[in-house]
């Protein structure tokens, strides 16, 4: 029951935010088919600038998957990660998502090239990677542009709220997808 | 993120030396970069068709719309900025810019609102408590439609990649509440600034 409402709001959630701004637009008498465009250059740009991250990362872990580096570490730690229900895979993802946006694209990517986009492990992905922001790099760019030193409780602030992120993460995913 | 990469390389080819696989790690450069530049290419359509729909949110006012209904809220978690100044607005702004996943205008406005957070900073090099709450709205993130990712699904050939999208609302939801409680409980236990004295003069 529940689940059906969540998959009628997943599925919904999209059209509803395309329909209302553009109906917005049009009242407010927007040239809609333009702003689009000009949009849509940026899109454009932005896929482009990221490709050579893509490029970087996705290779250097096709090759660590390629040598066999997971199934070293799901042996060590198979107890934890099985009572857990996280895939081995994942973990790598965890410590970058805070560091690093482009490069936890690439990683997704490459799960779900590998996994198929429809695995447990690719939607465990998708939630982690869709909620987060890259902590480290906010705090650089905010605290650096106003020369701020100390940092205080703003850096451990974001590292608990990342730790909760991936625990919230893998409860839904494991409520709704397992 | 140089060592994170080096390391990540070092470490496959250390694994392939102790598991043999060396050349299914050779063949994995190859295929991966072939891999990524498949996943930028259909990344780019949906990317440039999110980016597009945005942009009307943005000229159209609506976001300017709904940061205004957010404002009281900011005020309510800004307690120590005064009120009508600019600083406010900006943060609704830089909350709504990043809802609708519009990152390139959140962040010049978030840094804006930084600079306006810094002003009424008694301790200009150490993060007065709103500029430590600023930042934390910002490292949770919160967004109404993960794009990227559901772009990402779609490029690897997804036959219902909407399916992620309330699941990582609820997601985000948590994380950003969680955001705001902790950084206002670490507040409390935060060494307090020391307000300058004899350097570089006062800057107001």
């Amino acid at each position: 029951m529940i689940k059906t409402v969540i998959d009628l709001i997943s599925a919904w959630l999209i059209p509803v935010i395309i329909l209302v701004v553009l109906v917005w637009g049009i009242i407010k008498r927007i040239p809609v088919y333009e702003t689009f465009i000009d949009g849509a250059k940026d899109g454009l740009k932005v896929s482009v600038d990221i490709l050579p991250y893509l490029i970087a990362i996705i290779v250097a872990v096709s090759m660590l998957r390629a040598s066999g580096f997971f199934d070293i570490t799901q042996q060590l730690f198979a107890g934890v990660l099985d009572w857990l229900k996280i895939p081995v895979d994942v973990l790598p993802v965890m410590f970058v998502r805070s560091l690093s946006g482009s490069a936890v694209l690439g990683m997704f990517s490459e799960i779900a090239n590998n996994f198929g986009p429809d695995s447990y492990v690719t939607k465990l992905t998708a939630i982690m990677v869709g909620s987060s922001e890259t902590t480290f790099y906010v705090l650089a760019v905010y605290f650096g542009s106003v020369g701020i030193k100390k940092f205080r409780h703003a850096l451990l602030a974001g590292i608990f709220a990342d730790i909760i992120g991936i625990i919230a993460a893998v409860g839904v995913a494991r409520w709704l997808f397992l | 993120m140089n060592y994170i990469w080096f390391l990540i390389i070092l470490v496959s080819i250390l694994s392939a030396a102790y598991t043999g696989r060396i050349s299914d790690v050779v063949n994995a450069v190859m295929k991966g970069a072939q891999t990524s530049v498949e996943v930028a290419l259909y990344l780019a359509g949906i990317m440039a068709f999110w980016l597009g729909i945005m942009k009307i949110a943005e000229k159209s006012g609506l976001v300017a719309f709904i940061s205004r209904l957010l404002t009281p809220v900011a005020r309510k978690l800004f307690p120590d900025v005064p009120k009508d100044n600019p600083a406010i607005g900006d943060i609704a702004m830089n909350f709504s810019a990043n809802a609708f996943g519009l990152s390139n205008a959140a962040t010049p406005i978030g840094i804006k609102a930084m600079k306006e957070l810094q002003k009424l900073n008694k301790d200009k090099k150490s993060a007065s408590n709103d500029m430590c709450t600023l930042l934390a709205m910002n490292t949770a993130g919160w967004q109404l439609v993960p794009a990227t990712v559901i772009a990402v699904l779609v490029a690897n050939g997804s036959k219902n990649a909407t399916e992620i999208v309330f699941p990582t609302l609820i997601v985000t939801t948590i994380t950003f509440m969680s955001a705001i409680v902790i950084v206002k409980v670490l507040e409390k236990f935060s060494p307090a600034q020391k307000p300058e004295v004899n350097q570089e003069g006062d800057n107001d």
